[in-house]
């Protein structure tokens, strides 16, 4: 072991002697470091390993404790949702997007509804935008409020995971009066959205966004000054915001390195223009600022929500174009040519203009961004997920090489991936 | 429903739905006006510039000669003036039936707040592109993908392995419009490689060096060199 890694142990978890004063273990002096270099160790984490947050095998070279080397492999899940969409026709492309990230399934849903509808030229119902920014903002807190819970088990704090699934289970709650599903939502439609808000759904989501910032206060005062969690999280993983846009990071990950780029506020879609919120930035780019980041955004979204609430206007949720939509249950059972018209429009499919579109959503993770290629038909040529997990993986080497092995679970756990979008 | 409203429906949904009127140009076709990075690329590289489109009302997408791309694209990320500091995405599109494959990147500008889509098309029987790996860090799992996915081989790169299959993967490239559905080998065979699998084949060739072990030599049936170009 170096001597400088010595030195970074010394000070990080200083031992307390009798008067409460850390002692101080002493350093050997230059010359005097026995020749511990001997060969590289290989270690694997994963596949199987509840710190990955999924099927992710990071393969590890250390010298001591130290990482040289960490090679990100992945595909274990991979289940070529891409290939699969080209199969299907618009609509049904939709089950797929929530099974990618199903920490935060509204979202990816209607990233890929508005991608299509930008390919189409529909703009969509000024009650179905409204609906879909609570959707959005909603699984953004569903997502950071996981991902709080399981990077506190990670690095041995239990009880945050229990405060924040709780929280958790009544967005699911909210999730299944909507869609009828917790997790694998399929809530968009090309057009709108599968169904109207229930009654009493807005009553419901006013009621959790009036009740969460009491879980976040709690959360926070189990974390921010924990002095367990400060030593383990703080100067760890630093990289700087010109590393992290070189290395292609979004979101939280890239805003905690000081880099205010949020697609909600530089190419603004469904009036996130006309929302009063603060995109939040952190300055040093280490482990503890992502954190705060992702802290802050939850109340962030929470403003949204309010206002969201607030100006939530009536009137159809769907566009009124029956090429696109299909007609009412009732017609659909009474009348000849309602029948005709759903059959045609389940059995054909909705016909897209030959066009491509390249459009991304500020997930809860980073850009995600949705590239749909038509060639006229009902079905897609490509459909191209840019999933920000997968990018921001890709930089996970960077932040962990010359760190320790313990660190690397606390940096993983950081970045906030998920596998089901890696690995697609 | 109005019957005649329905009846228009009926006819119309072989061309699918009514576009939401905005006044922008029809899609697909030049533009009337070029955005300034568009105009600046023309004046700097001229022929390699092949040309220019608009997608979607507002997409512009710049047609580059594939022997300058680098050129191009790093120009693009250091001129002030256009500071594309960001690649939002790098991907291949197979438009079938022979046709060459597109390859896309999708560029931002943080500071400047724009967006440019360049693409290259390459032939079917020269899948080759320089890396811009060197340019932008996140090319490097782009890239990997790209090659994964599509076959196309982009010189230069530093590791160019597959990534989301496994490295022996024999199968070809599953994005690839003659790619079938369910892979070209049958269940049976494709099981039977997934069982034969040596565990040398889950490392890398740095991994197994560390290991002190010697790493496996190509199988014979394997289309082309393993892990070309690293």
């Amino acid at each position: 072991m170096s001597t400088k890694s010595v030195e970074f142990l010394v000070r990080r978890t200083p031992e307390l002697g009798m008067d409460g004063r850390p002692v101080q273990v002493p350093v050997l002096p230059d010359g005097m470091v026995p020749e511990l270099h001997g060969e590289h160790m290989l270690i694997n984490i994963g596949p199987q390993h509840p710190a990955t947050h999924g099927v992710l095998r990071l393969v590890l070279e250390l010298d001591g404790e130290t990482v040289v080397k960490c090679t990100p492999h992945i595909g274990y899940l991979h289940s070529s949702f891409e290939k699969l969409g080209e199969y299907r026709t618009w609509n049904q492309v939709i089950p797929l997007t929530d099974r990618m990230d199903y920490l935060a399934p509204l979202i990816y849903n209607c990233a890929y509804a508005m991608a299509v509808e930008k390919l189409m030229g529909i703009e969509v119902t000024e009650r179905c935008k409204v609906v879909r920014v609570i959707c959005m903002e909603l699984d953004r807190i569903f997502s950071h409020l996981l991902w709080v819970g399981t990077t506190a088990i990670d690095i041995g704090a239990f009880t945050v995971f229990l405060y924040t699934f709780q929280e958790r289970e009544r967005i699911y709650d909210l999730h299944e009066a909507f869609t009828g599903a917790r997790i694998t939502t399929s809530s968009t439609r090309i057009g709108g959205m599968m169904a109207d808000l229930p009654s009493g759904w807005i009553e419901a989501l006013r009621d959790f966004v009036d009740t969460l910032p009491k879980t976040l206060d709690e959360t926070e005062a189990l974390l921010t000054r924990n002095n367990l969690w400060v030593g383990r999280n703080k100067d760890i993983g630093v990289i700087s915001g010109a590393d992290a846009l070189d290395w292609g990071l979004t979101g939280p990950n890239l805003r905690a390195s000081g880099v205010a780029y949020d697609i909600r506020r530089d190419r603004p879609y469904y009036d996130y223009d006309s929302y009063d919120f603060d995109v939040v930035t952190g300055e040093q780019g280490d482990c503890y600022d992502r954190y705060l980041v992702r802290m802050e955004e939850m109340r962030q979204s929470l403003r949204i929500l309010d206002q969201a609430i607030r100006r939530l206007p009536g009137g159809p949720i769907n566009v009124g174009d029956p090429r696109l939509i299909l007609p009412g249950k009732t017609d659909l059972m009474s009348d000849m040519e309602s029948m005709i018209h759903h059959f045609k429009v389940v059995m054909e499919g909705v016909k897209a203009p030959a066009d491509e579109s390249w459009f991304s959503v500020e997930s809860s993770k980073g850009e995600l961004g949705m590239y749909v290629v038509s060639d006229g038909g009902s079905k897609p040529v490509r459909w191209r997920v840019r999933g920000p997990s997968f990018i921001n993986l890709s930089a996970l080497p960077k932040m962990v090489e010359g760190h320790l092995l313990s660190d690397v679970i606390a940096i993983n756990a950081s970045i906030d991936i998920v596998l089901g979008e890696i690995d697609r | 429903m109005a019957e005649k409203e329905l009846k228009d429906a009926l006819a119309g949904l072989e061309s699918g739905p009514q576009v939401t009127p905005t006044g922008a140009a029809p899609r697909g076709e030049p533009a009337a006006t070029e955005p300034p990075s568009v105009r600046a690329l023309r004046a700097r590289f001229g022929a390699a510039v092949l040309h220019h489109t608009v997608h979607a009302q507002d997409e512009h997408v710049v047609y580059v000669v594939a022997e300058q791309l680098v050129e191009v694209m790093r120009w693009l990320r250091h001129d002030p003036e256009q500071c594309y500091d960001l690649l939002k995405d790098l991907t291949a599109v197979d438009y079938g039936a022979g046709r060459p494959l597109e390859v896309l990147y999708e560029l931002w500008s943080v500071p400047l707040r724009q967006g440019l889509r360049v693409k290259v098309s390459l032939p079917l029987h020269a899948l080759e592109v320089d890396s811009v790996e060197p340019i932008w860090k996140t090319a490097n799992w782009l890239e990997r993908e790209a090659w994964d996915m599509f076959g196309i081989r982009f010189r230069g790169h530093p590791d160019l392995r597959r990534i989301l299959l496994p490295e022996d993967y024999a199968e070809g490239h599953p994005l690839r419009k003659d790619f079938p559905l369910r892979g070209r080998f049958s269940r049976a065979e494709q099981t039977r490689r997934a069982l034969a699998r040596a565990d040398e084949s889950s490392y890398t060739p740095h991994e197994l060096a560390v290991l002190q072990v010697e790493p496996e030599p190509a199988a014979a049936d394997d289309e082309g060199p393993q892990g070309a170009g690293r």
